[in-house]
């Protein structure tokens, strides 16, 4: 395939040289100096040098032509490689690793196809600010623009859905390149970066070993908001009558989560979260509303439209969590905590921007507030909105199995720290309201993008992050609907070839649920394209897999289903089917007001 | 299918069927605007968009304009213009851009520029900036004379000059190209070519935030 052929394999080039950021311990970054890569003689070992000593320690990804010498150079490296039956599957995967583990996730793929693969995932990264690196083959230098066998301009695809893509363009720089693009990632506000890598690039001969990584200047901000806007919004909180925190996914990302606990149970002030800030604060705390927004909880949505003090905190008011913006807090002195400039004001208009890391700036707050808001009232009125509008359902005897039911069932039998993974629809929906979730990074799921099928590969990833971690024995859930499933089932090869523990439940209702409960609500019933007269056997596709495959089809087989599925050793896939009728409740219409949201379907 | 097991215990709690519909509950009255500003809905002031000069400082490396033109058109900004140049720093280059927005229109489309990677500063240019345009245009030549004396009067060049048409350069802000391209309409304009807005501070302000002279071949630096 190539005249510049890649070193005998048993060559190992690091023999020679100083530590290498841990070859066989699996201890990166332990070496004497600065980042220890090794010494290299390609760029394509570079490149895997860079990574090393970047500490990655898991990649996910597909092979192919242009990306070769890359794995090649993995053949001898410290780093694990995941081999995904999809690159989308890659994407998500890592997308899922880094989410789980803090850590940049790694993706690997080649060019043309396997970069265009990878585009699904790396939006949803950069919608939901994950730090991840891509790597992608592409075709040599000089081929470039001539329409080559599997050349896309991969840099111009990704440009609008990167923190920042990269067109290696030698093999001296290349290294460093590729430990800029993983440090960049993950500095200040997080989100996916590309590097496309021709192939005479990773080829080519170097004895460049990369340098210490940094982010590129200027793209690691001050983490201290300016102290006297602090002072200025922490009279605001001190005044409020009726404050409420709002906890987004940035206090994850942040570390924050202990800081916001201690904040908002210092001052006595009500949480609510949004989707990816779910797991920031538990939801089983007294103070603890859950999550806000179109599928969010009653109680959480009448806080947040009457609060007169909203204390918003590493988010970045989507539409689904503010509905219509006339309506969304309108009462509300906004406090807004973010190290993204460009989301002050950007959605709602910010009187105390914030500007700076979540978790350093919690605790400027914390410190700067004098007396605690005079909230007692306003606390009593969300414990009785709790008791007004908690989240419920129904089952009658003559209706199929609830997915409620699943989702608490799983909730009961599994310990805290358990991993939740999705796909995108009303089975996403119910696994996050109807479980009790109180620790970060347990809850992994596609929000800003709504990723369909992202669930899966998610779990794979997941279960990599917490075995890399030591944290064998937690458990892994997928939940999945049957459409996403049948979006990215084929990553499950991957979960029995890698023998995975993950279980995942298919939440079978014969439908792409939530387009039929839209159809119903606002297109008068007429299913088009979303009622599926004809669903694989979902366990027995399991086994055809070689993982576990059970099916479920009432209450009382439920039970012990989650607990043979969860006893099994390795990947497990029960099909639940449940009711096709299901709605997912409360519903905000969509740009409606939260506070107007529905509790049932004649509401819509 | 269903049904073969009993169900289980019901639910103590109120079903949402039970629960308080949207208009049994309070609301309050109180209104945001599309801005998200917390508004009077008796008085409910909508900001105006405004013509804006927005000057940023940018490595000069391969997709730098594509990085900017694409985040413009993403976005939904209004842009009139935008021109790229070298500045006095190697490996600098200047993008000035005239945008029509709303001001917090502005300060997203320089928070957005700012956080690409290859912009190192970025500020809209005050109002009193001198800004210029380059325009070429030709007419038809039917009466040289005439187009020669609208060509003088604008402090324009006259670049050809052939049996049928003649090109002419213009220089200048934009309402004095506008009241030359109205007087030049006469003759029968068949082309032209306009640079687009481009502008530098008055005075001692730095035309970009931060924004330091260079000498050729210094090093790209960034200024934060």
């Amino acid at each position: 395939m190539s005249d510049t052929a890649a070193h005998p394999r048993e060559d190992d080039p690091k023999d020679s040289e100083e530590p290498t950021g841990g070859a066989d311990d699996g201890a990166p970054g332990d070496s004497d100096d600065a980042p220890g890569a090794g010494a290299v003689s390609t760029g394509a070992e570079s490149v895997v040098a860079a990574l090393e000593a970047a500490g990655a320690e898991t990649a996910f990804g597909v092979q192919g032509g242009a990306i070769m010498p890359v794995y090649d150079a993995l053949y001898s490296s410290s780093i694990d490689h995941v081999t995904m039956a999809h690159e989308q599957g890659a994407a998500h995967a890592a997308d899922a690793y880094g989410v789980v583990s803090g850590e940049p996730g790694l993706c690997l793929a080649t060019s043309g196809p396997g970069a265009t693969n990878l585009v699904t995932g790396i939006a949803d990264a950069d919608m939901d600010s994950d730090a991840m690196l891509a790597l992608t083959g592409q075709v040599p230098t000089e081929f470039v623009g001539n329409d080559a066998f599997q050349e896309t301009d991969t840099v111009g695809v990704t440009r609008p859905i990167t923190k920042h893509n990269y067109f290696a363009d030698g093999a001296d720089t290349v290294g460093d390149v590729v430990g800029e693009a993983f440090e960049l990632s993950r500095a200040g506000r997080p989100g996916p970066t590309l590097v496309d890598l021709p192939k005479d690039v990773t080829q080519d001969g170097t004895d460049r070993t990369p340098g210490p990584a940094a982010p590129p200047a200027g793209t690691d901000p001050d983490p201290n908001a300016d102290a006297d806007a602090v002072e200025a919004a922490a009279r605001a909180i001190e005044d409020a009558d009726r404050p409420l925190c709002l906890f987004g996914g940035g206090v994850i990302k942040a570390e924050a989560s202990d800081a916001a606990r201690t904040f908002a149970r210092t001052y006595g002030i009500p949480v609510t979260t949004t989707m990816p800030g779910i797991g920031s604060f538990p939801e089983d705390d007294d103070l603890c509303l859950s999550w806000a927004g179109m599928h969010g909880t009653g109680y959480a949505n009448m806080a947040i439209t009457h609060t007169d003090c909203l204390i918003a905190v590493g988010t970045r008011f989507d539409d689904r969590l503010t509905g219509g913006i006339d309506t969304f807090a309108p009462e509300a002195e906004v406090v807004h905590v973010d190290i993204d400039p460009a989301e002050i004001s950007k959605n709602v208009y910010a009187d105390h921007p914030l500007i700076g890391d979540a978790k350093r700036v919690l605790d400027q707050l914390t410190a700067a507030i004098r007396d605690e808001p005079a909230a007692e009232a306003w606390r009593d009125q969300c414990a009785e909105w709790k008791e007004t509008y908690p989240l419920t359902y129904t089952t009658p005897d003559d209706e199929p199995l609830k997915p409620q039911f699943v989702v608490e069932a799983f909730d009961e039998a599994t310990d805290d720290d358990t991993i939740v993974t999705t796909g995108v629809g009303q089975h996403q929906m119910w696994a996050s309201q109807f479980w009790t979730y109180t620790e970060p990074r347990t809850w992994v799921s596609s929000h800003g993008l709504g990723t369909m099928g992202y669930g899966v590969p998610a779990a794979v990833g997941a279960r990599v992050a917490a075995n890399n971690m030591g944290e064998t024995d937690r458990d892994v859930v997928c939940f999945d609907g049957d459409g996403s499933f049948l979006m990215t089932m084929q990553e499950l090869s991957v979960a029995v070839r890698e023998d995975l523990d993950v279980t995942i439940a298919v939440l079978n209702n014969e439908y792409i649920g939530m387009v039929r409960q839209w159809q119903d609500a606002f297109y008068e019933g007429r299913h088009m394209a979303s009622d599926y007269t004809w669903m694989p056997e979902f366990d027995k596709l399991a086994e055809a897999f070689g993982a576990l495959g059970l099916r479920v089809d009432d209450y009382d087989e439920v039970a012990p289903a989650v607990e043979e599925a969860l006893d099994y050793d390795g990947p497990a896939v029960i099909d639940f089917h449940v009711d096709p009728e299901e709605n997912v409740l409360p519903m905000v219409p969509s740009g409606g007001a939260n506070g107007k949201f529905a509790t049932a379907e004649d509401q819509l | 299918m269903s049904g073969d097991s009993a169900a289980p215990e019901a639910d103590p709690r109120p079903a949402p069927s039970e629960q308080p519909a949207p208009d049994e509950r309070t609301h309050p009255e109180g209104r945001r605007n599309l801005e998200g500003i917390r508004i009077d809905p008796v008085v409910e002031a909508e900001h105006d968009s405004r013509r804006a000069v927005i000057s940023a400082l940018v490595e000069d490396e391969p997709g730098v304009l594509a990085r900017v033109s694409g985040l413009v058109s993403r976005r939904q900004f209004n842009i009139e213009s935008l021109t790229v140049g070298p500045t006095t720093v190697d490996g600098h280059s200047r993008i000035t851009m005239v945008v029509e927005e709303t001001d917090p229109g502005i300060d997203q489309i320089e928070k957005q520029m700012a956080k690409l990677k290859p912009v190192i500063s970025v500020g809209e240019v005050s109002g009193d900036a001198v800004t210029a345009e380059l325009v070429l245009l030709k007419v038809e030549a039917d009466d040289p004379a005439a187009v020669h004396a609208v060509t003088e009067m604008y402090d324009g060049r006259t670049l050809d000059a052939g049996p049928r048409t003649i090109t002419v350069q213009l220089t200048g802000g934009e309402s004095r190209i506008d009241d030359a391209l109205d007087a030049f309409r006469q003759f029968g304009i068949l082309e032209i070519a306009r640079t687009g807005q481009t502008a530098l501070a008055r005075g001692d302000t730095p035309t970009a935030p931060g924004e330091k002279p260079g000498t050729a071949g210094e090093p790209t630096t960034h200024d934060d």
